[in-house]
C-alpha cells in the first residue's frame, strides 16, 4: 500500500504553481501514493490542496514540475484522456440526464456497446444500492442519494484513479458518517487508488491510509493517521488535528532526544524534541488535553505545574475543563467522569503534570 | 384524527371519522370554520396588496387591454357606408346580390346622395373613399353622381344610368353592399388575400392583388433569419460573459448593453453610414480589394456549380435568387455594368460612354475607350470580354455592395439592435451552468465537444428559447428598422399597418392585420409553450 517502492501510481515531482505569476500556490510539491492507496489532502482552505487535485485531474496545468501517472508523465495529456475518475464537490450529477443516463455517459462517450452499458449501469447502481433510483433525475433525489450516484457514476468505467473533491461537504453530520464508511468499504473492495480532499480532519483520520497535511502551498506532514495525530511533526499539524494545548518557552537543553524547556513564566518541563533547533531556540509544546494527568503521582511525573481552573464543562463521559497554565488562558484538559475521579471546582487550584512523551516540542511557528 | 379534536365539537368524532370518509370542516376556536377564518385572518393583506398593484392594473387595462381589444373589433367594424347612407343600406341589405338591382334600390340611393349632399359633415367623400376600397374607379363614380343627384327624377334606376352607366353594371352594387355591412369579415380577409363578396362568400384575392400573404411571409422570415443570426452570434459572447472573471464579463455586459442606451434612431442611422454604397464598410472592402476577391470567388463558386451540376446549381441560383449568375459579373458593379453594356450592345455604348467626362468613367470604361479610340469595336468588344473574364480578380474598384435598403440592411440592422434581447437571457441562464458540469464531463472522458454538446448546451436551452421567443417576438411586429433600411424588399408588415394607418387611412385594415399578427405571436407562442414549455423560460 505504502509507497516507498520507487514505482509509485502517482508521482508529484517538484511541482509547484501559480496563477499570477506572483504567489506560489502549490510550492514545490513531492508526492507519490502508492497503488489501491487510500491518500487524504487534508488542510485549510486556501492551503493548495484542490489546486493539487485539479492538477491532477487536468483542469489546472502546472506552472513547474512533473506529474507522473502510472510512470508516464501525464501533464500536457487532456482531462478526457487521463481516465481517472472525479467525485465532485456539488456532485455536478447532469442535470438534464436521468441517472441511468448519467452513468451511461462515459460508457457512451467510449463507445461501448448498449447491452455493456446497460449491464454495467445496472452493477454500479446496486454497489451503491440505488438499483430503483436509474429512471429518476438528480433533483428528485435526496444529497445523500445523489452523492451515491456521483460515486457510481465516477467508478463506472473502472478507472484506476479516483479524486473525490470534498464529497461530503454538503450533507449533514449523520449521513457524512455513514457515507464516510461506505466510502471507505467501496474503496476495499475495488481496490482503486483514492485522492481525497478535505478539510474536515475527522473525515481524513476515519477514511485515509495517508494523510497529507498541507498550509501554505506546503505538505506540513504525510503519515498514516494514527501517526499524525500522536506524533505531530511540527506545530501546524499539532494544532490543525485534534486538540492541542501549546505552551511557548525557550530550549536549555537537550539530551537523548529529550528537551529540558524554560516556559515563559520561569517553570521548567521536559518534552521529546521533536521539531527544536538546539539549546537556546524557541520552542512551541504540545500537549494533548486527554493526556494531561490532574494531580500526577509525582514520583513518575518529574514536572508538575499550577492549575487555575477557570471554567468547566459537562460532557457526559467526559468534563472538559479550562484552566491558566503556565501564563496559558486556554489550556483545556479532558478529565474522565470515571469512578472515583475527583470532582474539580472553578477557581480552585490543582497541580497538572504529563508523561515527557505526551509532551513533544515542536517550531515555535 | 388528533387534528379533528381541535375543534370545539370534539366529543363524537372519532366514531363519525370512521364511517364518514371525508373529515368534518375543522373549526377555529370560536366556531367559525378554520377555512373562512384563515380567508378573513388574511383578507386585510390581500386588499393590501391588491391596492398596491391595482394602479398598475388599472394603467394596463387602459393603457393596453381596452386598446387593443378596441383596435381588434376595429378590424371587424366599419360603418362609415352605413352612418351617412342608410336608406340605401336597408335597401341593399334584402338584396341578394346576385339578381338585378332594384328600382327602390336605385332611389334609395339618390336620396342618401342628395342627403350627404347636404349633410354639414360633407360625408360624400368618406363614402366614396369606402366604396373605393371594394372596387377601385368608384370614388369618381359617387362624387360626380353625388353633384347630379339632387336634379334626378323617378325612375332613378334610368336616371342613375343615364348619369354614369357604370350604376348599370353589377359589380358596382356588390361593392356598394359589402361597404354598406358595417359588421363585417372583409378586412381580416383582405389581411391575407381573400375577397369578401355581396353574396357573402370569401374567396382568394385575384392574383395580382396579393400582397399580404407574401408580406407575412417575408415578416416572418426576416423575424426567423433574424433569430437565428442573434442565437449564433448571442451564443458566444453570452458563453464568455459567463465563463469570465468577473470584472471582464462586467465590462463585455456594459458593452453588450450599450446599444440599449442608445437611440434605436441613432443605432439604425449608424447603419446607413456603415452599409451604404460610399458607406465605411464598402470603402474599406474598396480599397483592401475584399470586394474584388468577393465578387471573384463568387464567379468561380458560380461556374463551378454550374460546371458540376448545372440543373442543381440553376435551381439553387432561381430559388435563392443569388447574386452569381455570370453574365450580372457582380453585384451592382458600375464597372462591370460598363462593360455588360459594351458587349451586349458593342458601338452603342462606347459611344454613349465617349460622351461622358472623363472622370465619371470607371477604369473599365476608359480602358474600353482607349482601345476603342486606337483599334475600333472589335478589339474593345474583345477587350471587355476579356475584362469580364477577369472581373473582380483583376480589381477594378467598382465592385460594391447593396447592403442597404434592401432586406440584407434589414437583417443586419435587426439584428444589432435585438442582440441584447437574446444575450441577455441566455446569460442569466448559462450563469447558472456551473463549469463543475464540464469538468465532470470532460473527466468521464469526453471530448470538448462532447462535453459542450451533450451537457452544456442542453442545460443552456431554456436561454435559447428565451431569447429566441423574445427576439422572435418583438421582431415580427418590427417597424422603425425597416421603413429606415429596409428599402422595398425589406419592408415588412408593420410597415404596411403603418402605411394604412397614416396614409390610405384605411384602419380597420391596419386593425385587421395588426389582428392577424397579434394571433401569429400568441400561435408562436403557443408552440413554444408546446415544445420547450414557457415554465423552462429562463428571462433573468
Amino acid at each position: 500500500m505504502q509507497a516507498s517502492d520507487g514505482n509509485p501510481f502517482v508521482a508529484f515531482e517538484r511541482v509547484q504553481k501559480s496563477y499570477d505569476g506572483e504567489t506560489l500556490v502549490v510550492k514545490d510539491l513531492n508526492l507519490s501514493i502508492g497503488k489501491g492507496e487510500f491518500l487524504t489532502m487534508l488542510g485549510p482552505s486556501g492551503s493548495g490542496k484542490t489546486t493539487c487535485l485539479m492538477m491532477l485531474a487536468g483542469f489546472e496545468t502546472a506552472t513547474h514540475g512533473e506529474i507522473r501517472l502510472a510512470g508516464k508523465p501525464i501533464n500536457s495529456v487532456p482531462p478526457h484522456k487521463r481516465g481517472i475518475g472525479m467525485v465532485f464537490q456539488n456532485y455536478a450529477l447532469f442535470p438534464h440526464m436521468t441517472v441511468a443516463e448519467n452513468l451511461a455517459f462515459p460508457l457512451q462517450v467510449r463507445k461501448m456497446p448498449k447491452a455493456d452499458i446497460e449491464a454495467k449501469v445496472a452493477k454500479a447502481l446496486g454497489m451503491v444500492q440505488m438499483g430503483a433510483f436509474g429512471g429518476r433525475r438528480p433533483a428528485q433525489l435526496s444529497g445523500g442519494q445523489q452523492q451515491r450516484i456521483a460515486l457510481a457514476r465516477a467508478l463506472v468505467f473502472d478507472p484506476e484513479l479516483v479524486l473525490m473533491d470534498e464529497p461530503l461537504g454538503a450533507l449533514d453530520k449523520q449521513l457524512r458518517e455513514h457515507m464516510q464508511y461506505e466510502i471507505k468499504h467501496i474503496h476495499e473492495s475495488l481496490g482503486v487508488t483514492v485522492v481525497y480532499v478535505t478539510h474536515d480532519q475527522s473525515e481524513a483520520l476515519t477514511m485515509s491510509d495517508r494523510i497529507a497535511v498541507f498550509n501554505d502551498g506546503v505538505i506540513q506532514q504525510l503519515a498514516p493517521p494514527a501517526d499524525l495525530y500522536e506524533r505531530p511533526e511540527n506545530a501546524f499539524v499539532a494544532q490543525f488535528i485534534g486538540e492541542n494545548n501549546k505552551l511557548s518557552g525557550k530550549v536549555e537543553e537537550i539530551t537523548d532526544g529529550v528537551a529540558e524547556v524554560v516556559l515563559d513564566d520561569g517553570e521548567r518541563v521536559s518534552a521529546l524534541a521533536v521539531n527544536v533547533e538546539g539549546p537556546g531556540s524557541r520552542t512551541l509544546l504540545s500537549v494533548r488535553p486527554e493526556r494531561v494527568v490532574i494531580n500526577p503521582d509525582e514520583a513518575r511525573i518529574a514536572h508538575t505545574l499550577d492549575g487555575h481552573v477557570r471554567e468547566l464543562i459537562y460532557l457526559g463521559d467526559h468534563i472538559r475543563c479550562r484552566m491558566a497554565v503556565a501564563g496559558n488562558d486556554e489550556f483545556i484538559v479532558k478529565v474522565p467522569n470515571a469512578a472515583g475521579q475527583k470532582h474539580l471546582a472553578v477557581d480552585s487550584h490543582v497541580r497538572v503534570g504529563w508523561e515527557t512523551e505526551d509532551c513533544r516540542a515542536l517550531d515555535a511557528a | 384524527m388528533a387534528v379533528t379534536e381541535v375543534g370545539t365539537d370534539a366529543p363524537g368524532g372519532e366514531a363519525r371519522k370512521a364511517k364518514q370518509p371525508k373529515p368534518a370542516p375543522l373549526l377555529a376556536a370560536d366556531g367559525t370554520p378554520l377555512r373562512k377564518k384563515l380567508r378573513q385572518a388574511l383578507m386585510l393583506s390581500r386588499m393590501r396588496a391588491f391596492a398596491l398593484v391595482a394602479p398598475l392594473l388599472l394603467f394596463i387595462l387602459i393603457a393596453f387591454v381596452i386598446p387593443i381589444f378596441a383596435f381588434m373589433v376595429q378590424g371587424f367594424y366599419d360603418n362609415e357606408y352605413a352612418k351617412f347612407m342608410p336608406r340605401s343600406t336597408e335597401a341593399l341589405a334584402d338584396w341578394d346580390g346576385e339578381s338585378e338591382p332594384t328600382e327602390e334600390m336605385y332611389a334609395a340611393m339618390v336620396a342618401d346622395l342628395v342627403a350627404a349632399r347636404d349633410h354639414p359633415d360633407r360625408p360624400i367623400g368618406r363614402v366614396a373613399t369606402r366604396v373605393n376600397r371594394e372596387l377601385s374607379g368608384t370614388r369618381s363614380l359617387f362624387t360626380s353622381t353625388a353633384r347630379k343627384a339632387a336634379r334626378m327624377e323617378a325612375p332613378f334606376k334610368d336616371a342613375m344610368i343615364k348619369a354614369d352607366k357604370d350604376w348599370a353594371d353589377i359589380e358596382t352594387w356588390q361593392a356598394v353592399k359589402v361597404a354598406s355591412t358595417a359588421w363585417t369579415p372583409a378586412y381580416y380577409a383582405a389581411s391575407l388575400d381573400f375577397k369578401y363578396t355581396a353574396t357573402g362568400d370569401i374567396v382568394r384575392q385575384s392574383e395580382d392583388r396579393r400582397i399580404h400573404v407574401t408580406l407575412f411571409l417575408r415578416t416572418l422570415e426576416i423575424a426567423f433569419t433574424v433569430t437565428v443570426l442573434t442565437i449564433l452570434l448571442g451564443y458566444p459572447v453570452a458563453w464568455l460573459m459567463a465563463n469570465l472573471p468577473l470584472r471582464t464579463s462586467n465590462l463585455l455586459l456594459i458593452l453588450v448593453l450599450l446599444p440599449f442606451w442608445t437611440s434605436i434612431l441613432v443605432r439604425t442611422t449608424a447603419w446607413i453610414a456603415m452599409l451604404q454604397g460610399q458607406g465605411v464598410l464598402n470603402d474599406v472592402a474598396d480599397w483592401s480589394g475584399i470586394n474584388s476577391m468577393i465578387v471573384w470567388a463568387e464567379l468561380r463558386f458560380a461556374e463551378l456549380g454550374d460546371m458540376l451540376w448545372p440543373s442543381v446549381w440553376q435551381e439553387i441560383a432561381n430559388r435563392f435568387d443569388v447574386n452569381l449568375a455570370y453574365d450580372r459579373l457582380a453585384l451592382a458593379s458600375l464597372c462591370a455594368n460598363d462593360v455588360n453594356q459594351v458587349l451586349n450592345q458593342g458601338q452603342g455604348a462606347l459611344d454613349g460612354l465617349a460622351q461622358r467626362a472623363a472622370a465619371d468613367l470607371t477604369d473599365c470604361a476608359t480602358e474600353m475607350l482607349a482601345i476603342y479610340n486606337a483599334n475600333g469595336v472589335e478589339a474593345a468588344v474583345a477587350k471587355a470580354r476579356e475584362l469580364k473574364a477577369d472581373a473582380g480578380f483583376a480589381g477594378y474598384g467598382d465592385e460594391r455592395f447593396s447592403m442597404i435598403y434592401n432586406k440584407t440592411g434589414t437583417l443586419i440592422a435587426m439584428t444589432h439592435i435585438l442582440l441584447p434581447f437574446m444575450v441577455l437571457p441566455l446569460y442569466s441562464v448559462m450563469k447558472t451552468i456551473k463549469p463543475s458540469y464540464l469538468r465532470a464531463a470532460k473527466s468521464l472522458g469526453a471530448t470538448n465537444w462532447v462535453a459542450f454538446w451533450r451537457v452544456y448546451f442542453p442545460q443552456s436551452v431554456p436561454g435559447i428559447g428565451a431569447g429566441a421567443l423574445l427576439v422572435f417576438i418583438l421582431a415580427i411586429g418590427y417597424y422603425i428598422t425597416p421603413a429606415l433600411v429596409g428599402g422595398q424588399d425589406g419592408q415588412m408588415i408593420s410597415n404596411f399597418i403603418d402605411f394604412h394607418m397614416r396614409r390610405s387611412l384605411n384602419w380597420p385594415l391596419a386593425a385587421a392585420m395588426g389582428g392577424v399578427l397579434l394571433i401569429f405571436v400568441l400561435f408562436f407562442y403557443w408552440l413554444y409553450d408546446r415544445i420547450v414549455g414557457i415554465d423552462n423560460m429562463k428571462l433573468g
